[in-house]
């Protein structure tokens, strides 16, 4: 496969290392609602890309239904995307990845498409570490169909049709921890800062990276009683700031000690971590679960990197799948031709 | 009393209890017939469980080859007190009657037009072996040395088989011999040996059988073996039966053919989905990135990958499904073999949806039609669902060997590659450049920038533009129906068979005969009877949907044209009314939906019966006949 730079550059935009400009991981123009927290999203999954010098057409989005579901159209216009069936996108992208191993996956769902409809498959694709970033936008309704409940609405949220809800919400992070999830974080679409070097780690990572944000919708869950709006969010917030330090980049900034921590990945790359959180241990599935549910307790939005595990196994190694990308095989390597199937009628005489 | 007569042509039912062993003693049995070169058609029918239930396997000899269903039992093999009060009523008159006769048989069951053969099979297994459950498994084997004596078998076939099957396993070989040889021997001793029915070597068998090197397989082997040939590298699926063998087959042949020589890795990718939404899924996730994917399933798994199969025909992403047919829901008759997801699976999905259907009779059409299928799919970029049934799928037909041509070159559609790219002006993902119906797709990671395109359902333009207006919905469906019509000269043809000759007809009617899979072999048989009786009749067999225009021609051609299927609702001929410009009052329902294969009995009778009444018309009949 060919990475070739792009012709021409804009004189006045900074380019990455591949000589794209942000500019080339532009994609649609969204037609989602002013303000709606799935657009910043998608803005730092772009940046995220850019900053990363990943080249755009090695990606592939894949998504399942909803307002955020939509969100691939609207970031990486030279990359592949499927916007595929609602909750079902964890199975497509299981194929896509099981076909070529090579690309980068990133999956955009909703608190709906996920939580919901499509808790058998996520919970699955956990289960199986597919190699690639699962991006929940988190805005405890349904958008699409215009503001119902989701599953991840919390207890005592008030609908904007005044109903009060009575049921516990899924907490995405914790379950995907407890499935054995390899990296959770959980983040603010709101809060750039955080997110873009989250995204970056996610995309570094190797295996199944599982990023809850909580993402606003305006138009249906903005309102004062939800908890789930910008002014509630922003109230409760509890931010664990983080750098994302890429392989063969040296760490340039300056941390204090015993507050701050660096996390090596896979690939060489480094998440540094500038917030220490006193008992939480990003490599111990245990105490980050104590951590996210004593912020619940007291009404946190905890964000930042719950949990990694740098040295997963993804699914393509635990089917020991050949390096080449299936789909790069050919005749010559599929089919065994005449001889062998004249060997097999033999047995069956 | 007349005793049934005949040399390589009857039926043997053997009426055991599920999970007791005696598939392999059955197998044997069928096996060495086989191995002596006499056409057998062995069939299991048993229940959905693991043990102590009723099973049966029936086993037809024929001198001529078919390898339907005859209808009627020559030869009961009893072993199972549950079921011996209609296993015994069921024998023809003439027929003749074997069971473990350790318990007397009640006086109320005996018949006196039937020849009764009582081998205490317990008793004589008790006092040889020691172990119980040898005692039980090596019962079986008994009788099949029983048979060798009554039937002919010939031994040394039936020893090479137990060398085969324990090979290494010298003192397993030895106990399974010895049984043998108890059974032949009491059999012998107390019977006239060999039966009016009997084997003969050579014989009588049509002289184009005994030339063809046969091989004895199932249609989900075939199956199996067709993914490896064609070039398959993701399988996903969920397990369901019928259709559960045919990833085990592949899962087998892969771990033996697919194996990378340098690294000692796969090129190849299995995976056990939860369900058979995510099967579907991986297929469509898979084959949108360009691999070669498929999945296998029976009815329920079909209604669950719906939502899929729609939008793999809205997206256009090629998809192999290999429907395993049975009966009806999970808890409906899931180990009975039926024709009834057809249109189910014709029309599957949401929408104005029309898929890809082929029908395969034969595991030879099992192991080329699933390679086409892959063909198909991608060249069409649609779903492919092959349509076989538990009958073809896991019971063992004798088949000419498989052949493949060493210089086939997989048919991987318009894709176009990043030099592609290059070399055209505009592209869209949705553009009908050709004319077919069939445009260019492009594969994620291919250019730089180009070709990239966000895939989606139905709302968008011939530039995969994000679009609502109704002209850009109604050209692109539009377009797929163009792209339907294409298939129509792509998919395998229906054959037709030039008709018998008969005499001095009976009828002055044109009478032709449709049918498909797995009522194929039965329906062919009992043309021949009809032929026989005066009635000529055509045939022609449908091997896929979209339907060929011979088959309009066909109906076109002809006064009464039976349709021979196996489902309650005449779903083919329903699928012909509702696609082909002809008169639905020519087309007459021959029926059979009790879960055991159709017989060529039951459909001469059916016909015979729709020749009497003026109108034609059958009343469907779902009892088998004797
Ligand atoms: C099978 C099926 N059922 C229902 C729907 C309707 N539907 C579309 S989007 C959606 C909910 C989306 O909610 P979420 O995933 O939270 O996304 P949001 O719009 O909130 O970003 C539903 C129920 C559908 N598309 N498919
Ligand atoms: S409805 Fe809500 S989720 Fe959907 S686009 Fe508008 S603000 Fe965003
Ligand atoms: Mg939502």
């Amino acid at each position: 496969m060919s990475y070739v730079k792009p012709k021409f550059r804009h004189p006045r935009l900074p380019t990455n290392r591949l000589g794209f400009t942000v500019a080339d991981y532009d994609g649609a123009i969204s037609t989602l609602c002013a303000g709606c927290g799935h657009d910043s999203i998608s803005a730092s999954i772009r940046s995220a890309c850019f900053e990363s010098s990943l080249p755009p057409h090695r990606i592939a989005k894949v998504s399942g239904i909803g307002c955020s579901s939509k969100m691939p159209t609207y970031f990486l216009g030279k990359s592949h995307g499927f916007n595929s069936v609602h909750g079902r996108m964890p199975s497509v992208a299981t194929g896509a990845s099981l076909a070529n191993r090579d690309l980068t996956y990133i999956g955009v769902s909703g608190d709906g498409d996920t939580a919901s409809i499509g808790m058998g498959q996520f919970v699955h694709l956990v289960r199986r570490n597919v190699n690639m970033t699962y991006i929940v936008a988190n805005n405890g309704c349904y958008g699409l169909t215009k503001g119902q409940d989701s599953a991840t609405a919390d207890l005592g949220s008030v609908s904007k049709y005044g109903d009060v809800n009575g049921f516990d919400g899924i907490d995405l992070a914790s379950l995907a921890i407890l499935q054995g999830a390899s990296f959770v974080a959980r983040s603010f679409s709101g809060d750039k800062e955080q997110l873009v070097p989250l995204i970056r780690a996610a995309m570094a990572h190797n295996g199944f990276a599982f990023i809850d944000v909580v993402s606003p919708c305006v138009t249906f869950n903005n309102h004062s009683g939800s908890t789930k709006s910008y002014e509630e969010t922003r109230a409760h917030l509890d931010m664990m700031p983080l750098d994302f330090v890429p392989m063969r980049e040296e760490i340039k900034a300056q941390y204090d000690e015993g507050t701050s921590k660096s996390v090596t990945l896979h690939d060489g790359s480094a998440i540094h971590l500038k917030k220490a959180i006193s008992g939480h241990e990003t490599d111990n599935r245990q105490t980050a679960l104590n951590t996210i549910q004593q912020a619940n307790a007291e009404n946190r939005v905890l964000t930042g990197l719950l949990f990694l595990d740098p040295n997963s196994q993804n699914l393509n190694t635990k089917l020991e799948l050949a390096t080449r990308p299936l789909n790069e095989l050919g005749k010559d390597e599929l089919c065994p031709g005449s001889k062998v199937l004249k060997s097999i009628n033999e047995g069956l005489r | 009393m007349k005793q049934i007569k005949g040399i390589n042509d009857f039926v043997v039912k053997f009426a055991n209890v599920n999970g007791t062993g005696s598939a392999s003693a059955n197998h044997l049995f069928a096996k060495s017939i086989f191995r002596m070169g006499i056409p057998v058609s062995p069939r299991n029918i048993f229940p959905s469980n693991i043990q102590g239930l009723p099973t049966w396997y029936e086993v037809r000899v024929s001198k001529n080859g078919y390898l339907g269903r005859r209808g009627g039992v020559d030869l009961m093999v009893c072993v199972n007190p549950q079921s011996m009060e209609k296993d015994i009523a069921s024998v023809e008159p003439g027929g003749y009657f074997l069971y473990d006769s350790t318990k007397p048989l009640a006086s109320h069951l005996k018949r006196d037009d039937i020849t009764i053969i009582g081998i205490p099979l317990t008793e004589m297994c008790m006092k040889e072996f020691p172990v119980p459950r040898l005692q039980q498994l090596l019962k079986n084997v008994v009788y099949v040395g029983a048979l060798a004596a009554l039937l002919d078998i010939d031994f040394a076939v039936l020893k090479g088989l137990l060398n085969d099957q324990f090979k290494g396993k010298e003192k397993l070989i030895s106990s399974n011999v010895h049984a043998l040889e108890m059974g032949y021997q009491y059999a012998t001793e107390n019977y006239q040996c060999p039966l009016p029915i009997r084997l003969e070597k050579g014989g009588n068998v049509a002289p184009h059988i005994l030339e063809t090197p046969h091989i004895l397989m199932n249609g989900n082997t075939a199956a199996a073996l067709g993914a490896i040939y064609g070039g398959a590298t993701v399988a996903a699926w969920y397990p369901i039966t019928p259709s559960t063998s045919v990833v085990d087959a592949f899962a087998k042949y892969a771990k033996r053919l697919r194996i990378d020589a340098g690294s000692g890795k796969k090129n190849y990718a299995i995976v056990q989905a939860e369900d058979e939404l995510a099967a579907m899924g991986m297929v469509v996730g898979a084959s949108w990135n360009g691999a070669r994917a498929f999945t296998a399933t029976s009815g329920p798994g079909v209604s669950l990958m719906s939502e899929f199969l729609g939008l793999a025909y809205f997206a256009e992403i090629p998809v192999v499904l290999i429907n395993v047919q049975r009966s009806g829901p999970s808890t409906g008759m899931p180990t009975r073999s039926q024709q009834s997801d057809v249109l189910a699976s014709a029309y599957a999905s949401h929408g104005d949806t029309k898929q890809v259907l082929l029908f395969p009779a034969t595991p030879q059409e099992c192991f080329e039609m699933t390679v086409q299928a892959f063909d198909l799919s991608e060249r069409l970029q649609t779903p492919v669902i092959m349509m076989s049934d538990l009958d073809l799928g896991m019971n063992d037909w004798m088949s000419p060997p498989l052949e493949w041509d060493d210089d086939y070159e997989m048919d991987r559609g318009k894709v176009l590659d990043a030099e592609g790219l290059d070399n055209v002006e505009t592209w869209g993902r949705y553009l009908d450049v050709d004319g077919d119906g069939i445009c260019y797709r492009t594969l994620p990671g291919t250019h730089p920038d180009k070709g990239a395109f966000f895939t989606r359902g139905s709302s968008k333009n011939e530039m995969a533009v994000y679009s609502e207006s109704g002209e850009d919905y109604v050209q692109n469906v539009d377009r797929l129906l163009r792209k339907f019509d294409t298939a129509k000269k792509l998919v395998p043809e229906p054959k037709t068979h030039p008709p018998i000759e008969v005499k001095k007809p009976k009828t002055k009617l044109k009478l032709g005969a449709l049918f498909f899979g797995t009522s194929a072999s039965p329906a062919y048989e009992a043309v021949e009877m009809l032929a026989k009786e005066g009635y000529p009749i055509d045939t022609m067999r449908i091997r896929a949907f979209p339907f060929h225009t011979d088959l309009d021609q066909f109906i076109h051609d002809h006064d009464v044209v039976f349709v021979i299927e196996q489902n309650r609702d005449g779903q083919m001929r329903q699928l012909i009314m509702n696609e082909c410009q002809i008169a639905p009052t020519k087309l007459t329902s021959v029926l059979n939906y009790s879960g055991t294969p159709i017989t060529a009995r039951d459909i001469a009778n059916q016909i015979r019966q729709g020749l009497d009444t003026k109108s034609a018309k059958v009343v469907p009949l779902h009892k088998e006949t004797a």
